[in-house]
């Protein structure tokens, strides 16, 4: 068997202990959070229930509401560009960039800007582009990307960061957090002045009223969105709602599953550049709207997800995701949600790998606040995987698997064959090597059973018979 | 109860595990019941489906459909083999109309053991004594695809002289996954790892599960290690209870 980029990644996660540390302690806490937070809630079954129904309606009628929201933008203002791909999305940026001679740009998270590579992308043409999340900041000076959805740094600890800032700062930094904190304001406080342009993300956007919505923690997005004098929202297609009032549900879920917050500490909404009676925000906002391949998602077996609401609650509980990290999964979204969508968006050809990363545990389903079936999905690609390119020696294995399983007298005979074959490895009862692939990576670290003396097929007449 | 109740040890108790479905047809029996074993039955097609392969699964499913055509209940000693047959026979039947109708009517007569104990019988404690520190692995089948969480936890604890212990991060997957015990086998490893840890933190005698498989890949680890701690069916802790 060859080992893939897949597998090379896996292995070096799971040999970084540190990674994997800070993984278990940092997902150990959020998944904490999330279940004592969802506790207020009264019916947490039915805010899910009604969160599925918002989203799969908004989704159902995506282009009716996108155009909605386009009017309503420019009506308050607002210029907004369509890119079908990544390409076409960072020229509509550094167009915009490039309009207004921008040298500076401040981001607050964006994980579409990263579907981009946008920072690559301005920074080859000298402009400097700063992360202002603090997490974001962090791994922007690790050189490294986000390697969860809302805690971009989760694979980072004190000591780390502490390091990190220390090269910055050309002095030694305690690693204590109120002191990187205090760092990491000092430094991007002169950069949010000096910035020509802010680039925000936007959790969700309003159709009704042309209006984009962020959560945030720190405060970094008020001021991304609100000192530069142009702004640029990118968002990705599908994270629009209808109005306000569906806003709601989204408040109370999202922040709840996502760091076991009832309420982030800013919840932050634009509705358009600053008008004239206004004293400060942006001049001017564009708001770039990203397809990327979602709209290939759209009216296919899997347009559920795109009712994702990014709050990385499928993260924290996945048993995979916990023992590798995020890196592992190779693309900008990791976990289960990334294992579906990243084929889905970036082609099942590359990423085949991604939906066996995956024990189909169903917790990812049972955490996620808009109930995708997201274990459903990952079978759903497995079978499209095996439609287009099938292993042939899988394929044959399983095969025999299918006549050997659907006729009692080859079931028999299997069981009979493989007792006498087993022999030679079988010592009390157990395999412990020696047997070909894949049963070989088995027990390269487990015991495997040995087949029992006596099927049950077997014992069944003496047990009758016991009982008359 | 005078209905036709009739077991589906499944593919691994039949093979590896026989002993599982004889407690739970002892137990069964216990009850009253009268239990016979449909000798046309062999796999439910899981390790297939799981790996995206779904004409080999219907070929395999088919013959379980067949092979209790003619039962009131069926009790399965797996919570997965169950959660199989209620959550994606349909999917794998969705385009043949004669045998979903079969399989809707299957999973609607289809139980796993402790399910059936508690939800159909009202039966929590079948009077056993056994004096033993037990800790118990959730498997994500049962808790999770088949919402039984507390059937299985009711029918040890009221077993006379046991001590339960919960299991540390008991909502955590062992890592076996079927194939992806052996495709993912790093991953599926170290998810193995931090399951033994935990259960061995208990300090528990015997490590109980629902689920045949899981117990297959947990009590693999387990003894790789060289830990003695027994693994079994709930059926079969609840059977030596009564056999003394």
């Amino acid at each position: 068997m060859t080992k893939s980029d897949f597998h090379d990644r896996v292995s070096e996660a799971l040999q970084d202990d540190f990674l994997r540390g800070a993984v278990k302690r940092a997902t150990n806490r959020l998944r904490t959070g999330r279940v004592n937070q969802l506790k207020t809630l009264v019916d947490f079954q039915e805010w899910r229930e009604r969160a599925q129904a918002i989203r799969s309606h908004t989704i159902l009628h995506l282009d009716q509401y996108l155009e909605t929201f386009t009017n309503k933008v420019e009506e308050n203002g607002g210029n907004v560009h369509w890119a079908l791909t990544a390409e076409e999305a960072v020229a509509h940026i550094h167009r915009i960039c490039k309009d207004k001679s921008a040298k500076s740009v401040v981001k607050s998270k964006s994980m579409v800007s990263e579907e981009l590579h946008l920072n690559h992308h301005l920074e080859k043409d000298d402009i400097e582009v700063v992360e202002t999340d603090l997490g974001e900041y962090i791994i922007q000076l690790a050189n490294q990307t986000p390697s969860h959805i809302i805690v971009p740094a989760i694979h980072h600890t004190r000591e780390s960061v502490s390091d990190l800032f220390s090269e910055v700062a050309g002095e030694r930094l305690p690693a204590e957090t109120p002191a990187l904190t205090a760092f990491a304001r000092k430094v991007l406080r002169q950069k949010f002045l000096d910035a020509e342009v802010g680039i925000t993300g936007c959790n969700f956007a309003i159709a009704e009223t042309g209006s984009v919505v962020l959560f945030t923690n720190e405060g970094n997005g008020r001021m991304v969105n609100s000192l530069p004098d142009t702004q640029i929202v990118i968002m990705g297609m599908e994270r629009i709602l209808p109005s306000f009032i569906e806003l709601d549900t989204m408040l109370n879920l999202l922040p709840r599953s996502a760091t076991g917050q009832k309420i982030t500490t800013y919840v932050s909404v634009l509705n358009g550049p600053r008008k004239q009676n206004e004293a400060d925000g942006a001049k001017e906002l564009h708001v770039v709207i990203v397809d990327n391949g979602r709209s290939r998602i759209l009216g296919s077996k899997y347009q559920e997800v795109l009712n994702c609401i990014r709050c990385g609650s499928c993260l924290n509980v996945c048993p995979v995701y916990r023992q590798i990290g995020g890196h592992a999964y190779g693309w900008v979204y990791p976990g289960p949600i990334g294992a579906v969508i990243t084929p889905l968006l970036d082609g099942l050809e590359k990423w085949g790998e991604l939906p066996y990363a995956s024990s189909l545990c169903a917790a990812c389903w049972d955490a996620c606040p808009v109930k995708i079936p997201l274990h459903e999905k990952l079978l759903e690609l497995r079978k499209d995987k095996v439609k287009y390119s099938g292993n042939a020696a899988e394929k044959m294995a399983f095969g025999m698997y299918a006549r050997a399983f659907s006729s009692q007298t080859q079931y028999a005979l299997l069981k009979k064959v493989g007792r006498k074959a087993q022999i030679p490895w079988v010592r009390d009862g157990k395999i412990r090597g020696g047997l070909p692939a894949p049963i070989s990576e088995w027990t390269k670290t487990r015991d495997f059973p040995a087949l029992a003396k006596k099927s049950f097929h077997e014992r069944w007449r003496e047990l009758k018979r016991g009982d008359n | 109860m005078s209905k036709k109740v009739s077991l589906f040890a499944t593919c691994v108790a039949d093979m590896f595990f026989p002993q599982a479905a004889e407690s739970a047809y002892r137990l069964l029996r216990r009850q009253g019941l009268r239990v016979d074993f449909p000798k046309d039955q062999i796999c439910c097609g899981q390790p297939s489906f799981n790996s995206g392969y779904v004409d080999e699964s219907a070929k395999v499913a088919k013959e379980l459909l067949y092979a209790f055509e003619d039962t009131d209940y069926v009790i399965s000693p797996s919570g997965s083999c169950t959660a199989m047959v209620r959550d994606n026979y349909p999917i794998l039947f969705k385009n043949d109309p004669k045998h979903l109708a079969m399989a809707k009517d299957f999973a609607s007569r289809l139980y796993e053991f402790s399910e059936f104990f508690v939800k159909v019988l009202g039966v929590k404690n079948v009077g056993a004594k056994y004096k033993a520190k037990v800790t118990y692995h959730h498997s994500c089948h049962m808790s999770r695809l088949l919402r039984v969480k507390d059937a299985p936890i009711d029918l040890i604890t009221n077993i006379e002289g046991i001590e339960y212990i919960e299991l540390p991060e008991n909502q955590d997957c062992c890592g076996f996954g079927g194939t992806f015990s052996v495709k993912m086998a790093d991953i599926s490893n170290a998810m193995l790892n931090e399951k033994i840890e935990n259960v061995m933190s208990t300090g528990a005698d015997i490590l109980v599960g629902s689920d045949l498989s899981c117990l297959m890949n947990i009590s693999g680890g387990l003894s790789r290690k060289g830990y003695k701690i027994e693994t079994m069916h709930v059926a079969e802790l609840l059977d030596r209870g009564l056999r003394g």
